[in-house]
């Protein structure tokens, strides 16, 4: 392993989000404040509670998932469009390090962004509501593995993008309306029957039920689904990064 | 000599059927520094590109220092520096880091009394801690040269280090590329610029159409091929050529003065033939000199032939 690569990858992309602090941190921490302010505070004081936790309190993982899904994604795709856009790939393809590496670096970078910033926005909504945490562990390990997967999914727009409309796509139309139709503003329960069956199909309704549960101990689906989903979402990423790279898909001529 | 790289059978066809690459052999000596010349589209990036790992081969094999580039590609690219012919660099980095990554994706361990060795040879020092969109385009280009050698590579790769660079750069550049090779680094370096294969190089390579046509010792190109011309100045001048002498390849200078091309390496030049002829046919000589081909009358003299 050339650990040294996956270190120099690793800290150049860090850097990058320490250099743009305001924009890579405070801005989701402000608009999850916001999030706070008009669902929870606002609407949210209208609305009973659901499943025996405050309305409040209950939209906080899906919040978290809403900012980590977009942020991991949206971080891991840059962090490799970046040097595609600007020729600065090169080095890459011709330093001695595997494509596995690479991987390690730069969704590490971004997975390792993504978790702070749902750290944060744990940390900022216990200003807002009162929250106990029934599975700290479980919160973690769905967190991160949330994190890893869906900075997979962002490298391997990132290496699909061949500009920056491209770029912005699929978090855009996919990832966000995938997120709020997920439930992370709702119980599963509360849709009518045949939306019940049809968000089965939606693969974030599996995270964000599983996260709920490390949270609350109560979830939309089963916590094993969850987990099935989130090892099978992780693999389809791997598997299509594996290939990308034997095929030297949109990198190598 | 020992060869540090050999490129056997190379060739490449990119997707849309077009074949940048036929067929390229070439080895090259540890220590020397060969330029490779050859038109745009010639194929030299596309060579190098494949040898650094950037593209890919269709057919052939390319072995660094023995070590063969798609199997061993580590301990290949170790080897290997590469700087690219258009200024890719992170804009908002500054020098050190922008080095510093450099030398971190090939392994090596921070060292940064060692980058700043190398920045120095730039004449980079003084700009380690600006950030990259402030320097100026040729500053720039040292910056790409930095990041290819901090990791101490025994092959230097340099595409088109010169192009669109002015003079004074331009000199500098053959200056580091001198100090260079005193440390033991082979360099190959493409250009279309001949001045600088002449100025640099010790062995020349020209490629063409995806064809190394021929890869010699500069001097020993440069006399092989070298066609002469002995100018001839008349004291009266002259229109066209003479009838008595249309038997030798003569034209007419600007001047009126006759241009009579020979090659030097001949058993017979006919230069003792043509001046009694000339006086033969009552013309009265000002005076004579030669003059040698350049490397550019030879580059374009091969790469017509190979049109033809």
């Amino acid at each position: 392993m050339n650990w040294n690569a996956i270190a120099a990858i690793y800290r150049f992309e860090m850097a990058r989000t320490f250099r743009t602090l305001v924009q890579s941190v405070i801005s989701p921490v402000l608009s999850t404040s916001l999030y706070f302010i008009v669902f929870g505070a606002a609407i949210g004081s209208r609305i009973d509670q659901v499943e025996g936790v405050s309305y409040g309190a209950f939209i906080v993982p899906g919040l978290i998932m809403l900012t980590v899904l977009t942020q991991s994604t949206s971080n891991a795709s840059f962090g490799i469009y970046f040097p595609k856009f600007i020729g600065t790939v090169y080095e890459l393809l011709s330093a001695p390090i595997s494509f596995f590496e690479i991987v390690i670096g730069y969704v590490g970078a971004a997975a390792t962004k993504a978790f702070m910033i749902g750290i944060i926005i744990l940390i900022t909504a216990h200003f807002f509501v009162d929250l106990t945490i029934a599975h700290p562990v479980w919160m973690m390990l769905f967190l991160i593995l949330t994190c890893i997967s869906f900075a997979l999914l962002g490298f391997i727009i990132g290496i699909w993008a061949g500009n920056f409309e491209q770029l912005q796509l699929v978090p855009m139309l996919v990832i966000t309306p995938l997120v709020f139709l997920g439930g992370s503003f709702y119980s599963i329960s509360m849709l009518p029957p045949v939306w019940q069956t049809i968000t089965l199909f939606n693969p974030v309704v599996y995270l964000i039920s599983g996260f709920r549960w490390a949270f609350f101990g109560q979830a939309d689906v089963a916590l094993g689904w969850s987990i099935a989903a989130i090892i099978l979402f992780m693999s389809a990423c791997l598997i299509t990064i594996g290939w990308i790279f034997r095929s030297g898909y949109k990198l190598r001529a | 000599m020992t060869t540090i790289l050999s490129v056997s059978g190379v060739t490449k066809t990119y997707e849309g059927g077009h074949q940048a690459l036929k067929g390229v052999n070439l080895d090259i000596d540890e220590g020397e520094i060969l330029a490779l010349l050859g038109p745009n589209g010639a194929g030299k990036t596309t060579l190098i590109s494949i040898i650094c790992g950037i593209a890919t081969a269709t057919s052939g094999t390319i072995t660094v220092a023995g070590f063969d580039h798609a199997r061993d590609y580590r301990a290949a690219r170790n080897l290997i520096g590469l700087v690219p012919q258009e200024i890719n660099l992170e804009p908002f980095e500054t020098v050190m880091n922008s080095v510093r990554f450099s030398r971190g994706l090939f392994g090596k361990p921070r060292d940064d009394a060692r980058i700043e060795e190398i920045l120095k040879l730039l004449s980079l020092h003084d700009k380690k801690d600006d950030r990259i969109m402030t320097l100026s385009g040729g500053m720039k280009r040292r910056v790409l040269i930095a990041k290819a050698l901090c990791h101490d590579p025994k092959i230097l790769f340099l595409d088109e280090p010169t192009a669109g660079v002015d003079v004074e750069l331009r000199k500098d550049m053959w200056e580091i590329v001198a100090q260079l090779k005193k440390t033991g680094v082979t360099v190959i370096l493409t250009t279309h610029y001949i001045e600088e294969a002449e100025a640099m190089a010790d062995r020349i390579g020209v490629i063409s159409n995806g064809e190394i046509l021929l890869v010699e010792e500069k001097d020993a190109l440069i006399k092989r091929l070298g066609q002469k011309e002995l100018l001839i100045e008349l004291d009266t001048p002259v229109d066209t050529v003479p009838e008595a002498l249309s038997g030798y390849p003569l034209t007419v200078s600007d001047a009126g003065g006759l241009i009579y091309s020979y090659d030097a390496q001949a058993g017979s030049t006919g230069i003792t033939g043509l001046l009694s002829d000339l006086r033969e046919a009552g013309l009265h000589l000002a005076d004579l000199s030669t003059r040698q081909s350049s490397l550019e009358d030879i580059f374009v003299d091969l790469v017509k032939e190979d049109a033809a």
